[in-house]
């Protein structure tokens, strides 16, 4: 099947490309970028995107699918059918599942089940056995199963002495430790530790249980010479550690999850289960310190921490809630929202964070908008303003704070592997 | 006269004209304790559902007995253990009982919030009697009841609040209660127990206990519970009585006119010695009057309400 996406802006700020042309791709490869035949017009479906945005395929490097395990709150398919529907192409799921991927078997069940699907999966190994800390997990052979990435994520990897064999390890094949970072002496709250803490009389979590951990993986990091990622980072002091290690060319690199950057602590005055989240929603100080981050290249990526849970699990005490949100769907509009259109980031460095550099972190190939390579675009426009309604998620899960929020910009349609989907429908190209 | 929310989940944001309302009508029920028959049929036909899913004594009763004499019919559901441990969640047994057409509910919760909550979930008047370390409304009323009934007025009262501030929904409830009837607020106690951002709340922060004494019309002094946290954030309970507990010989150094609150269940020898609670200047057991006067109150003025 041949489509033609019709005077598009083609942008990929890592080739340096921003022009506008018809774009005609043919068996899900691009063939042809402008100067079409009318034989090719006649033949081929023609979407009229003009002036809209075509970007290298979105990225999501922190999803959580639940399955195996709990196919109640997300199954891979749901799963990606929200990553498609939200702008996404290409996620990476963690390992906090049950069994957790600690070994080849569950790597390939994952990708097995993810095959057929217009959205690439990659699998994040657990980096120690059953996530608990205490000893390695087979990371090589996890590694060579097709894991992209090592992680405890939920929490720390405890143990410095093995935190750092894990960094050790993972230097062989170059692939990133990322680190849920949280001191759990200081963590056993509910929310943010502050005056709003203070008022709502909920136990709390200090920044500086995100910060310790924080500096110390950066001076592992430094130490073994290896690779570390700090996912969700959520307090200033960690923004600032961060980018005074990329000054000593320390190997980390840091993500930021749209909560993070547009929610304060303040959300939780209704005592609503979906503002609870790990790391807890912090100040418009440590959101300031987030933005600068993003802007000057220290947060060099934005992820959702998509987390499906039940509405049987959200709506009980809030002490007693499961943390997380969903978040693959309204991403993209968020960092649109907050970031571009309030002039914090522009359009270029937008797409540098949800497309380029979370495969840059997980050494995998950015796509190229060039004939001859397979296409793996998303079409995005900036200024389409919607409303949020969960009802309406491809997400088995609802749990959004942000639903009936209005955002400006949203994912129209995504291509990838011979496939597109385009006004909620999959289909062959 | 009414009241502005059909809730009284705390008094955080609380308008005066409300407080000012219920410590009226705590007045007029306070005299009708004092009658040889201290029942009126205010809430005839109200059914009440008293949840309380944490260990309460003094609270319940007084609940309790403010609901029989304004003859409303009570149902009480007490238990130890979250629902959630039990295999239901908490809405399902929220529901359950609200099929069995309550009026109001009075709730006691291990986990802030939970007031609000069944805000959401039910169609019933709530009244929060106590949820984890958040408010316990109708205690900080009671007090500053039985404070006006002292004084005669709250506004402009040097009033501190003693102990562990930051495990107690009582100091929280005190503070944003008697900040908007225009008192001044202090809290007193060791540096761990006092919580983060407080001061941004327009009250004054103390360590030193002979201050505390000094400078106050009134102080309110909290258990140390060491059944919850507070085990870890003071070395030992003979340090804390010797630097925080309140004891005759530091009154009379002191203040000699200082009023003494405390909301009970009391441990003498910690923060107070036997001698200041039995002694002349607390006014504890009117507490404990007044804060049935207080629940009347207050569910007169909810259960009465036009919905």
């Amino acid at each position: 099947m041949k489509i033609i996406l019709k005077q598009v802006i083609l942008f990929n700020p890592y080739q340096k490309l921003n022009e506008k042309n018809d774009l005609l791709i043919e068996d899900g490869i691009i063939k042809k970028i402008g100067g079409l035949t009318d034989e090719e017009w006649k033949s081929s479906k023609i979407f009229d995107f003009e002036n809209k945005y075509c970007v290298p395929g979105l990225f999501d490097m922190h999803v959580h699918l639940r399955e195996p395990g709990r196919e109640d709150e997300e199954t891979i398919e749901t799963g990606c059918n929200a990553a498609a529907a939200g702008g996404f192409t290409e996620i990476a799921c963690m390992p906090n599942t049950n069994p957790c991927i600690e070994n080849a078997e569950v790597v390939r069940f994952i990708k097995d089940k993810a095959q057929h699907h217009l959205v690439e999966v990659y699998p994040i190994g657990a980096a120690t056995v059953e996530r608990k800390g205490e000893a390695l997990s087979p990371m090589y052979e996890l590694f060579e199963a097709g894991a992209v990435a090592f992680s405890d994520d939920g929490n720390a990897i405890k143990n410095a002495g093995i935190l750092r064999h894990a960094l050790e390890y993972s230097k062989m094949f170059d692939a990133p430790i990322i680190e849920h970072c949280e001191d759990e002496s200081l963590s056993n709250g509910a929310m943010n530790e502050g005056v709003v803490s203070t008022i709502l009389g909920l136990p709390a979590i200090p920044n500086i249980a995100e910060d310790l951990i924080v500096i110390r993986d950066i001076l592992m990091a430094e130490f073994t010479g290896a690779k570390v990622h700090i996912a969700h980072v959520s307090s200033k002091n960690a923004v600032e550690f961060i980018r005074q290690a990329k000054k000593k060319n320390i190997k980390v690199t840091a993500e930021v999850t749209p909560h993070h950057f547009t929610l304060t602590d303040e959300s939780l005055k209704t005592y609503d289960t979906n503002f609870k989240m790990s790391p807890p929603l912090r100040t418009q100080e440590d959101i300031d310190a987030i933005i600068e981050g993003l802007k000057d290249g220290t947060i060099d990526c934005i992820a959702s921490d998509h987390a499906p849970h039940s509405i049987e699990e959200k709506e009980m005490e809030f002490i007693f809630a499961p943390n997380g949100i969903i978040g693959l769907e309204t991403q993209l509009g968020l960092a649109l929202s907050e970031l571009v259109h309030k002039k914090h980031l522009s359009f270029s460095q937008l797409i540098e964070k949800l497309s380029i550099n979370p495969r840059k972190i997980l050494n995998l190939p950015v796509p190229l908008i060039k004939t001859g390579e397979k296409a793996n675009l998303t079409i995005i426009d900036p200024d389409l303003i919607w409303t949020v309604d969960v009802s309406k998620f491809k997400s088995k899960s609802k749990n959004s704070p942000f639903d009936k929020r209005l955002l400006t910009g949203k994912s129209l349609a995504v291509i990838n592997k011979g496939k597109m989907f385009f006004e909620d429908k999959f289909f062959d190209i | 006269m009414a009241l502005s929310s059909r809730h009284l989940l705390g008094l955080y944001g609380v308008p005066k004209e409300d407080i000012q309302l219920i410590l009226d009508t705590a007045t007029t029920f306070r005299e009708v304790l004092e009658r040889p028959i201290k029942k009126v049929p205010t809430l005839q036909g109200k059914t009440i559902v008293n949840l309380f899913y944490e260990n309460s004594t003094r609270t319940r009763i007084s609940f309790e007995l403010a609901q029989k004499r304004l003859s409303a019919d009570t149902i009480n559901f007490s238990t130890s253990t979250s629902s959630t441990k039990k295999g239901e969640t908490f809405k399902d047994t929220v529901r359950n009982i609200e099929a069995m057409k309550v009026d109001m509910i009075v709730v006691r919760h291990q986990s802030a919030g939970v007031p609000h909550f069944l805000t959401r979930i039910t169609k019933a008047n709530i009244i929060n009697a106590g949820d984890g370390l958040h408010e316990h409304p109708t205690q900080a009323l009671l007090d500053m009841y039985s404070i006006r009934e002292k004084f005669g007025t709250l506004k402009g009262l040097n009033i501190c609040i003693v102990g562990d501030i930051a495990h107690s929904r009582v100091a929280m409830s005190n503070i944003f209660g008697l900040k908007t009837m225009g008192a001044n607020v202090s809290v007193c106690g060791p540096s761990t127990m006092i919580p983060m951002g407080i001061e941004s709340l327009g009250v004054k922060v103390l360590n030193d206990i002979d201050k505390a004494i000094a400078n106050n019309d009134v102080l309110n002094v909290l258990r140390i519970q060491l059944e919850r946290d507070a085990g870890r954030r003071i070395p030992t309970t003979r340090e804390y009585h010797n630097y925080f507990g309140i004891t005759t010989e530091r009154i009379e150094r002191n203040n000699k006119n200082i009023v003494i609150l405390h909301p009970g269940p009391i441990n003498r020898g910690v923060e107070i010695s036997s001698e200041v609670a039995d002694g002349p200047y607390q006014i504890i057991l009117d507490q404990v009057t007044n804060g049935v006067a207080i629940r009347m109150a207050v569910l007169y003025l909810l259960g009465t309400m036009v919905n």
